[in-house]
């Protein structure tokens, strides 16, 4: 079929304007990279990328800017926050397409759902106001009483329980994306055809082995898929640990320090950030977030294509 | 006997795992939507709406240019972005159907949709408040259209590949040119399920952050004129929680039970149209 109508006039401008919107998105990709990494520049010059990449140095004083610790805190709050979601949201995944009963499955679907549609903001505060305090009175104290006490693991426990540190960010992050995961699970696991689990239950397996080795393997691509998307989206959050993770820029050893993410350092210095150096470098470190969510998002829906395309087969 | 015990025991743990792991879901649900109901409800009054905010450390005072300011930026960004991802969408499914431009596109909106929201934030600041000088409600807009273009895009998209091929192939036999068999035919076969994808993504911008810190910023003064800084409901409950006040907090706890009942409202709304339309 052509794809630009020139039987009719009418029909020739609206074939146009359509194809222009959609060039919009094509056109914002383009955009953002173009201007992300104009805006660089200065900074791309003076620093330029493996130096920028690996320094350690975040100094509006001095004017020497490293971006290694806030890509340092972006990975460590994401990796922990999937660390907790992934067997999470696989477990809802499970209860809802195997385990609950079906006047069950609509409303709890549903119910994980609206996690997803709270506006990170509110997150955010909820993590400041009520979860950092719980935090730092008893689970950060109870866990450094516990496994802190352990000789290779005690590290990662070390100082003050303050609640505003990696350990609060990556649990609000992981609450954030657990939803998300979860609904892309569900529907990996719900493609599997019914014939295939019912001949398993038809030579006597249980119900997990049916989870474990009929549908967990059927269904892998797509649930692979699903994480690298979510890890996509924990990369980029900002709202919901710009209010529980500091701003400190350090390589923390502890889970209990405060750190900076590149969302972080973006929301709290961008609008202050007084000389030009300052402000491309924080443009650069905007351009790196953005190239390495893509990237991300790209696998991630590379794997989902491959799933869908194993399915419709 | 004694192996097929052991499978039915790890059968029943792996189960009962499950099931908690869907209570854990829910209990964060209950806990953050509970919090925010029990510290809000406190704080509402009807100040919050009435007056604007008073000087610092001041106690009283309302939010009622951050709800003007919300209002007229999701206003202008639903006026750019949907037109723009409505029409693209159709582009994607009728003229370009199965070409891969249409493929490459639809790709790169559905990436669009999760890239991180702040980026966009910084890509407005370099194009739509550096050149002019200051913050600027339009820039909010506009970063907030840009996340809502690939959102209604791609559920257009779906919506109009659902609409059945053979009712386009009965206007066509009637002599229709293809814009009217979209206008007329297409267009209202889809017409719930567009409208649907729409008001998700009202809802799903109506609580972004981090794009407005850079772009409209904030205003402590009522203002409605779209060239100056404006205020919004999201970026003054950053500012006031991360405040000394207590005043401020509870302002800001007000605001958030605001924003969540809105947000959750169209949200469940467009979930029961979906659910009445297409089950």
């Amino acid at each position: 079929m052509p794809i630009i109508y020139k039987k009719n006039a009418v029909d020739l401008s609206f074939s146009l304007i359509t194809a222009l919107a959609s060039l919009t998105v094509i056109l914002l990709v383009l955009g953002i990279f173009g201007v992300l990494l104009r805006e660089s520049f200065l900074s791309i010059n003076k620093f330029g990328v493996i130096r920028f990449l690996t320094s350690t140095d975040w100094n509006p004083v001095k004017e020497s800017f490293g971006a290694a610790t806030t890509i340092y805190g972006t990975v460590i709050t994401t990796v922990l926050a999937l660390l907790i979601a992934v067997p999470t949201a696989i477990g809802i995944a499970i209860f809802v397409t195997e385990i609950a009963p079906s006047f069950l499955k609509g409303p709890i679907g549903v119910a994980i759902e609206l996690l997803a549609a709270i506006p990170s903001i509110i997150y955010g505060m909820w993590g400041l106001f009520t979860l950092a305090p719980i935090m730092s009175r008893y689970i950060e104290p109870a866990l450094q009483n516990s496994v802190g006490k352990l000789p290779m693991l005690g590290v990662l426990f070390q100082g003050t329980p303050m609640g505003i540190d990696i350990f609060t960010a990556s649990v609000i992050l992981s609450i954030m994306i657990i939803p998300f995961t979860a609904s892309i699970s569900r529907d990996a696991f719900n493609l599997t055809p019914a014939v295939v689990k019912e001949s398993a239950y038809a030579i006597g397996t249980t119900k997990w082995e049916v989870v474990k080795d009929v549908i967990l393997p059927y269904s892998k691509v797509g649930v692979f898929g699903g994480i690298a998307l979510s890890l996509g989206r924990a990369l980029g959050e900002t709202m919901a640990v710009a209010f529980v993770l500091g701003n400190k820029h350090h390589i923390a050893t502890s889970l209990f320090d405060a750190a900076a993410t590149i969302t972080v350092t973006l929301a709290n210095e961008f609008t202050e950030a007084d000389s030009n150096i300052y402000l491309s470098s924080l443009f650069y470190l905007a351009l790196v977030l953005f190239v390495l969510s893509f990237v991300v998002l790209a696998i991630g829906k590379f794997f989902l294509l491959k799933a869908e395309r194993k399915y419709s087969r | 006997m004694n192996r097929e015990r052991k499978r039915k025991l790890e059968s029943l743990t792996a189960l009962f795992l499950s099931t908690l792991a869907a209570g854990f879901g829910l209990f964060w649900l209950v806990f953050i939507l509970g919090d925010v109901l029990i510290h809000g409800i406190g704080a509402l009054n009807l100040s919050l709406f009435m007056n604007d905010p008073t000087p610092a450390g001041v106690s009283g005072g309302g939010l009622r240019n951050a709800f003007m300011g919300q209002l007229l930026i999701t206003f202008f960004a639903t006026l750019i972005g949907v037109p723009i991802g409505v029409l693209g969408g159709t582009f994607l499914a009728e003229y370009a159907r199965g070409t891969t431009i249409s493929r490459v596109v639809s790709i790169l909106a559905d990436i669009m949709v999760s890239v991180p929201s702040i980026v966009i934030g910084t890509f407005v600041y370099a194009i739509l408040v550096r050149p002019v000088g200051h913050f600027n409600g339009w820039a909010g807009s506009v970063a907030l259209a840009i996340i809502m273009i690939p959102v209604v895009l791609r559920t257009t998209e779906d919506m109009l590949s659902l609409v059945p091929w053979t009712l386009r192939e009965a206007a066509f036999a009637l002599g229709a040119p293809y814009y009217k068999v979209i206008i007329q035919v297409v267009y209202r076969g889809a017409a719930t399920g567009i409208l649907t994808g729409i008001l998700l993504s009202i809802a799903r911008v109506a609580g972004e952050t981090a794009p407005l810190l850079f772009t409209s910023f904030n205003n402590a003064f009522f203002s409605l004129d779209m060239n100056r800084p404006m205020a919004s409901l999201t970026a003054s409950i950053f500012q006031y929680a991360m405040g000394p006040y207590d005043d401020w907090h509870a302002q800001a706890w007000a605001a958030s039970f605001v924003i969540t009942l809105v947000v959750l409202a169209i949200t469940i709304l467009g979930k029961v149209i979906i659910k009445w339309r297409f089950k």
